[in-house]
C-alpha cells in the first residue's frame, strides 16, 4: 500500500520536474531581452533541480544511492545559481544594460 | 526490413554524419581553430562508432557483482581502446592550439590564406 | 523506451555538430564543442560504457573547453568566411557520407551477441578478471594489466604533449610588454563565485581522489581522477588569479607530478622484470599473485592520475601565463 504511494508520489515529482524544464526551455527560445532569458533558465536550475531528485530519491528508497543522489542535488542546487549569476555578472560588466525601454535585443544592437 | 531493424543502423548512421560534419570544417573553414574543433568532431564520432559495437543487447556495463549469475555484459575492449584515444585526443589538442598561439604571434593572424599569402 | 531517448540524444548530436560549423563567432563554437562533448557522455552511458563516459565528460567537456577558450583569448574570436568552392566540398563529402552509410550495412546490427567483436579475446577477459585480478571492474583489468603496453605508452604520449606545450608557449614573446602584471588577474566582482568556489574546491578534490582510488570497483581510474582534480584547481585559478594558484600548487611540483607519473608507471614495469617476471608482470610483485596485480595495478594508477594532472595544469598554466597581443 505505502509502496504504491510512493510510486504514485514520486511520478507526480517526476512529471512535474519535467514540466517546469519544458517552461524554462521555452521561456529561454521566446524571451525577448537576455535578461528575461537567464530567469527562465534558472527556472531549470533549481524547481527542476529540487523537483526531478526527489522524485528519484523516492523511487531509490532507503539505501546509498539516495545518498549520492542527495549530495548531486546539493552540488547542483549550488553552482546552477552562481552560474547563472556569473553570466550576468559579465553581461552586465561587457555593458548589456538591463534597458526596461527596449524590449529585444535588436533594437540596441550587441555592446561588446 | 523491419523499422526496429533499420533503426539499430541509426547509430551508425549518426556516425557517418558527424563524421562528414567534421570533414566539412576541416576542408572547407580557413580559420585554424575552426580546423582543430572540426578535427575534435571528427574523433568523437569515431569514438562513437567503437563504443556502438561494444553493446550487447540485454547485457550491461563490465563491473562483475558479486553473486549474481549469468550475468551478459557489454564488451569490455573498445572501452579500454577508446579510454586512451581520448586522452591522447587532447593532448594533441592542446599542442595543436599551442602551435595556433605561436602563428598568431608570428604572423598576426590565424587566416589560412592570410598565412600563406605572408610567406 | 531508452532505445527512443538514444535516438532522440543521437539526433541532437547531429544538429549540434552541424551548428558548430555554421556559426562565425569562434566563442560560440567551442560553446557548443563542451554541450556536445557532454551530449556525447550520455551516449557512450546509454551504450553501457560507464569508464568512458566519466572520462569524456570530464576530460572533453571540462579540460577541453578550458584550453580552447585560453587558446581563443590569445587569439581572434570571428572567422572570416571563405569563397568560392563551395560546392566541391559538399559533393565530395556528400560522397564520402553516402559511401560510409552504404557500408555500414554489412555491420552486425546492434547489440547482437554473434558479432566478431565479442568472441575472442572479449569472453576470455570476462571469465579469467575474477580469478586473477580479483576486483569487479574488468575495464580497469584490461587497461592496466591485460593491455598494460597501451596504457604505458598513453602515459609517455601526455608527457610528450606537455613538453612539447612548454617548449612552444614557455618561451617569452620577443616585444617586451608591459611590466609584469602583480595585480591579481582573477574575475571582477567575483564575491559570490568565489565564496562558492572555495566551498566547492576541497569536495572537487576529493571526488577526484575517490574516483582514483575505487577505480577498480566502479567506473574510475587515473585518467578521470587526474582530469578532475587538474578541473578543481583551474576553478580555483580562475577565481583567484593564476599567480595564487601558482603559489598554492608552483611550477616545479607540476613538472615534478608529470615525470614523477611517468617514472612511477615504468619503473614499476622495470622492478617487475628484476624480480623474475616479464616486464609490467604484476604477479611477482607479492607472495600472492592476485595481491601482486591488485598492488601493481594500485601503483601504476596513481602515476597515471598524477601525470595526467600535472599535464593538464602545466598546460594551462603555460597558455593563461602567455600575454595577449591585442
Amino acid at each position: 500500500m505505502i509502496d504504491i504511494g510512493l510510486d504514485i508520489l514520486s511520478w507526480i515529482l517526476l512529471t512535474l520536474g519535467g514540466a517546469c524544464v519544458l517552461i524554462g526551455g521555452i521561456g529561454g527560445l521566446r524571451l525577448p531581452n537576455f535578461y528575461t532569458r537567464i530567469h527562465a533558465a534558472s527556472l531549470t536550475d533549481t524547481m527542476a533541480t529540487l523537483l526531478i531528485f526527489a522524485g528519484m530519491m523516492l523511487q531509490a528508497g532507503l539505501s546509498l544511492p539516495t545518498l549520492k543522489l542527495l549530495a548531486i542535488m546539493l552540488f547542483l542546487l549550488l553552482t546552477g545559481p552562481t552560474a547563472t549569476y556569473a553570466l550576468a555578472n559579465a553581461a552586465l560588466l561587457s555593458g548589456l544594460k538591463p534597458d526596461a525601454e527596449t524590449v529585444t535585443d535588436n533594437d540596441k544592437g550587441h555592446a561588446g | 526490413m523491419k523499422l526496429l531493424e533499420l533503426l539499430g543502423y541509426f547509430n551508425y548512421w549518426v556516425f557517418a554524419i558527424i563524421l562528414t560534419v567534421g570533414l566539412y570544417a576541416v576542408i572547407r573553414k580557413t580559420n585554424l581553430i575552426k580546423k582543430l574543433i572540426g578535427l575534435s568532431i571528427f574523433q568523437s564520432a569515431v569514438f562513437l562508432m567503437y563504443i556502438t559495437m561494444d553493446k550487447v543487447e540485454g547485457g550491461t556495463a563490465p563491473i562483475i557483482q558479486a553473486g549474481v549469475e549469468n550475468q551478459i555484459f557489454s564488451n569490455p575492449l573498445p572501452q579500454v581502446l577508446i579510454l586512451t584515444a581520448i586522452v591522447v585526443g587532447v593532448s594533441t589538442l592542446a599542442l595543436g592550439l599551442a602551435i595556433v598561439v605561436r602563428i598568431n604571434e608570428s604572423y598576426g593572424t590565424i587566416e589560412e590564406r592570410e598565412i600563406l599569402d605572408a610567406d | 523506451m531508452i532505445f527512443v531517448f538514444a535516438l532522440f540524444l543521437l539526433t541532437l548530436l547531429v544538429i549540434t555538430a552541424l551548428a558548430i560549423v555554421h556559426t562565425e563567432n569562434l566563442f560560440v563554437a567551442v560553446m557548443l564543442t563542451s554541450i556536445f562533448s557532454l551530449l556525447m557522455a550520455a551516449n557512450f552511458f546509454i551504450l553501457d560504457a560507464a569508464d568512458v563516459a566519466l572520462t569524456e565528460a570530464a576530460v572533453g567537456a571540462g579540460v577541453t573547453t578550458v584550453i580552447f577558450l585560453s587558446a581563443l583569448a590569445l587569439t581572434g574570436e570571428r572567422e572570416k568566411p571563405r569563397v568560392g568552392g563551395r560546392n566541391i566540398a559538399l559533393v565530395t563529402v556528400g560522397v564520402l557520407a553516402l559511401l560510409i552509410i552504404y557500408a555500414t550495412f554489412d555491420k552486425p546490427r546492434l547489440g547482437d551477441p554473434n558479432a566478431p567483436v565479442h568472441q575472442h579475446v572479449a569472453p576470455w577477459y570476462l571469465e579469467k578478471t575474477p580469478e586473477y585480478m580479483g576486483f569487479p571492474n574488468v575495464v580497469t583489468a584490461v587497461l592496466s594489466s591485460f593491455r598494460g603496453y597501451d596504457t604505458l605508452g598513453e602515459v609517455f604520449v601526455v608527457f610528450a604533449a606537455c613538453i612539447g606545450v612548454l617548449f612552444i608557449l614557455g618561451v617569452r614573446p620577443p616585444r617586451e610588454s608591459l611590466e609584469p602584471r602583480d595585480e591579481s588577474s582573477g574575475l571582477r566582482h567575483h564575491l559570490i563565485p568565489q565564496v562558492v568556489g572555495r566551498l566547492l574546491v576541497p569536495f572537487i578534490v576529493l571526488f577526484g581522489l575517490y574516483v582514483q582510488f575505487h577505480g577498480e570497483y566502479g567506473p574510475g581510474g587515473g585518467f578521470q581522477a587526474g582530469a578532475i582534480i587538474a578541473t578543481g584547481v583551474i576553478l580555483y585559478a580562475l577565481l583567484e588569479g593564476e599567480a595564487e594558484a601558482l603559489r598554492a600548487v608552483p611550477r616545479s611540483v607540476l613538472l615534478g607530478m608529470v615525470i614523477g607519473g611517468a617514472m612511477l608507471f615504468g619503473s614499476v614495469g622495470v622492478v617487475c622484470m628484476l624480480m623474475g617476471g616479464a616486464f609490467l608482470d604484476y604477479s611477482v610483485l607479492a607472495a600472492d599473485p592476485v595481491w601482486g596485480q591488485q598492488l601493481g595495478i594500485l601503483i601504476i594508477e596513481a602515476g597515471v592520475g598524477m601525470a595526467v594532472c600535472g599535464a593538464l595544469l602545466s598546460i594551462f598554466h603555460a597558455f593563461a601565463a602567455r600575454e595577449s597581443l591585442s
